[in-house]
């Protein structure tokens, strides 16, 4: 399968890690991954934040550089939901893009029914699931099921797990105190679990998370789905 | 109803200051929303009862004009005295009306938004006339001179050693316990012979049924029940949103109601009427219609689901920030999610513009709710018509900036270079803790990471180039 790689300005900004295990992980399936390198962002931000119209430009674009792929796969399910669930809401955009794209372990697990990724990752993870991988991409235990099948991974089941982590794009900004109240209750969540590591298939929410547990001293570090599922 | 006094941050940053509302809000909210889950559970068919629920409020809104008519000429027919108001005066106005021609200066009240929403209580005190509130906490705030914090559970943010103490200064003088049962008994004492003696009772309404001309009141202790039995003269206020086509209609928000709103299989007092009963209960019922800014709201093809609300407040009990900052933060009677919605499109958004942005987007509110209103979309709605209304000019260059940088890769990968360059100073063993602002908001309470040395995007098109 041709595979179009979404890499996401959040993530190859800031976790290019995580883009990089993406096309790993999808390269030894035997597939053809390609990255166009005119893609920059979905205009999830815009529509986020009040600027409708700012995004529609951005909409054009991503539709014309991944239009006539087999699939379109990222590391981001927030990034995903906005082309999946906001560009015919917010847009009134309509193409069959739209439902080939997909976040990478609802990708694996819906899409190519592919629970073993051959990973070995010897960590105590917990398992964080983003509130739009939940309620807006709805990719289930896609990840969990995954991440059952990492060799030497010891999975430790994370308190309160569907909370929110107080990120919300701009609402961290906007509204910081309400959103590092989230964020402490989130990282005492994860603390409780003994974990080494926090993983999720957002790279906005574990620049929060990331950045709460570092603030609090934590030894947990927070690291994005796709980089255990590349690890061998 | 007045516009909140101040912006939401500012507001939150106050009650998020409160540790002891916190950690009230937590175990209260926690509870119900236990509970709620687990009711609703129950029902195999749940999800087809909100689609239900939600088509028929769109066909309320789609047809609103037939439907109130359909419902006055039964309220009339049934031998009720209908009154429309434009405004939160005008309904105020027929309610001290009617106390001032029966000579009262005290009426008992069932609780109510409505009546919260256009300050009846406020309107008749100027007029000499007292409001009695006989809800529990809504007397315990009455008495304090406080104002709810939850569409449900209006004292949400009071602990029963405060509600002793303030029964001591106020209508029990002799009370030693902070026993619930004790608190409650109270009340009970306090409120019995004023309902006896009531000429007036004041209430809203759940559901107003257009075929019937039925009204429809919902609560738990029974108070509501007295205020719309015993005194001989009724007045009941409701929004023009309140109405469903038939009593038929009933069957689905009675189930879809008290499972979300406190986790119940069925709502313990649930009163229903239909005009004047000769001989039986008040021999005159007036029934006021409250626009008040619903129409407006009903013109917005995509704001106007806010209407379908029925007040469960559900999506109170699971939403991140409400959990946190608790319902004053809103600076409205309807806050949480539904209220960030609800209230800047009734008073205009150029009046509550922060409300919209005062969420995570996280859609546990969208989830939860009985009548299926996608809050997260008229969230989004609402925020472009607050940029369009009162944006600030230095976000929208941001912004404006930031469409423009994404406007071609070339410019994105300028931007990465330049970022890497200035976070230079600022990033030490290998984390930013400090950052000027506006990133000041992240760095106060976060750390960040900095922006990674190469990108993926630009690694694989610079291999690309060479092979």
């Amino acid at each position: 399968m041709k595979i179009g790689l979404f890499a996401t300005c959040v993530a190859d900004t800031m976790f290019p890690e995580a883009v990089r295990a993406t096309a790993t992980i999808l390269e030894r399936l035997g597939h053809e991954v390609v990255v166009p390198a005119e893609q920059t962002c979905c205009g999830q931000m815009h529509m986020n934040s009040g600027y409708r119209r700012d995004a529609l430009p951005l909409a054009d674009r991503f539709l014309a550089i991944f239009g006539d792929l087999d699939a379109v796969v990222s590391p981001s399910s927030s990034c995903v939901g906005a082309v999946r669930d906001l560009y015919p809401k917010l847009l009134g955009i309509e193409h069959p893009l739209l439902e080939r794209t997909m976040e990478l372990s609802e990708f694996l697990v819906h899409r190519l029914g592919i629970e073993d990724v051959g990973a070995s990752y010897p960590h105590r993870v917990t398992y964080h699931p983003t509130c739009h991988s939940l309620r807006v991409t709805r990719i289930g235990d896609a990840p969990v099921r995954l991440l059952r099948n990492v060799g030497e991974l010891e999975l430790v089941e994370l308190p309160d797990a569907s909370e929110c982590c107080g990120f919300g794009g701009t609402f961290a900004i906007k509204n910081s105190e309400t959103s590092s109240a989230i964020l402490a209750d989130k990282c005492s969540a994860i603390e409780s679990t003994d974990a080494d590591v926090c993983t999720a298939v957002d790279g906005s929410c574990l620049l929060q998370i990331g950045g709460g547990l570092s603030r609090r001293g934590d030894r947990v570090r927070a690291v994005h789905l796709a980089e255990i599922l590349a690890s061998r | 109803m007045r516009p909140p006094a101040e912006s939401f941050p500012v507001a939150a940053s106050q009650e998020l200051r409160n540790s002891q509302l916190r950690a009230n809000l937590g175990n209260a909210t926690g509870a119900i929303r236990a509970k709620r889950e687990r009711i609703v559970a129950e029902l195999s068919d749940w999800q087809e009862l909100r689609d239900a629920g939600s088509a028929i409020k769109a066909d309320v809104m789609a047809n609103l004009d037939t439907y109130l008519l359909q419902f006055e000429q039964a309220l009339t027919a049934a031998g009720a005295t209908v009154h429309w108001a434009r405004d939160g005066a005008e309904a105020c106005a027929v309610v001290a009306e009617v106390a001032r021609a029966r000579g009262v200066s005290e009426v008992v009240k069932v609780k109510s938004l409505t009546t919260d929403e256009i300050e009846l209580n406020n309107a008749l005190a100027q007029r000499g006339i007292h409001a009695l509130e006989t809800d529990f906490a809504e007397l315990i705030l009455q008495l304090d001179g406080d104002w709810s914090s939850h569409i449900l559970v209006p004292a949400i943010h009071r602990n029963r050693t405060e509600i002793r103490d303030l029964f001591k200064r106020t209508i029990a003088p002799d009370i030693e316990s902070d026993d619930p049962a004790v608190l409650a008994e109270a009340s009970r004492r306090y409120l019995r012979e004023r309902f006896l003696d009531a000429k007036v009772g004041v209430s809203g309404a759940n559901f107003g049924v257009a075929e019937t001309g039925t009204l429809c009141v919902v609560e738990s202790e029974g108070n509501g029940r007295m205020c719309t039995t015993l005194p001989p003269v009724l007045v009941s206020i409701l929004g023009i949103e309140k109405l469903v086509p038939t009593f038929t209609d009933l069957e689905v928000f009675l189930q879809l109601l008290p499972r979300s709103s406190t986790g119940e299989r069925m709502n313990p007092y649930t009163s229903l009427w239909t005009g004047v009963t000769d001989s039986d209960g008040p021999q005159e019922l007036h029934v006021v219609l409250l626009d008040n800014g619903r129409t407006r709201v009903l013109r917005d093809e995509i704001g106007r689901q806010a209407l379908h609300c029925i007040r469960c407040s559900a999506c109170l009990n699971v939403c991140p920030v409400y959990v946190r900052t608790g319902g004053h933060a809103y600076g409205s009677v309807y806050p949480g999610p539904i209220g960030a919605i609800l209230t800047p499109q009734l008073i205009g958004i150029e009046n509550a513009p922060s409300l919209p942005f005062a969420s995570s987007l996280c859609g546990a509110c969208y989830e939860v709710c009985p009548v299926k209103i996608d809050i997260p979309r008229v969230l989004l709605h609402l925020r472009e018509q607050a940029v369009d209304a009162t944006g600030k000019p230095g976000e929208r260059f941001a912004m404006r900036s930031m469409g423009w940088v994404f406007g071609r890769a070339s410019r994105l990968r300028f931007a990465q270079r330049l970022a890497r360059v200035m976070q230079r100073p600022f990033v030490h063993s290998g984390m930013i803790h400090r950052l000027p602002p506006p990133f000041t908001a992240w760095t106060r309470t976060r750390d960040l990471r900095p922006v990674a040395p190469v990108s993926f995007v630009d690694e694989r098109s610079s291999k690309k180039g060479r092979e």
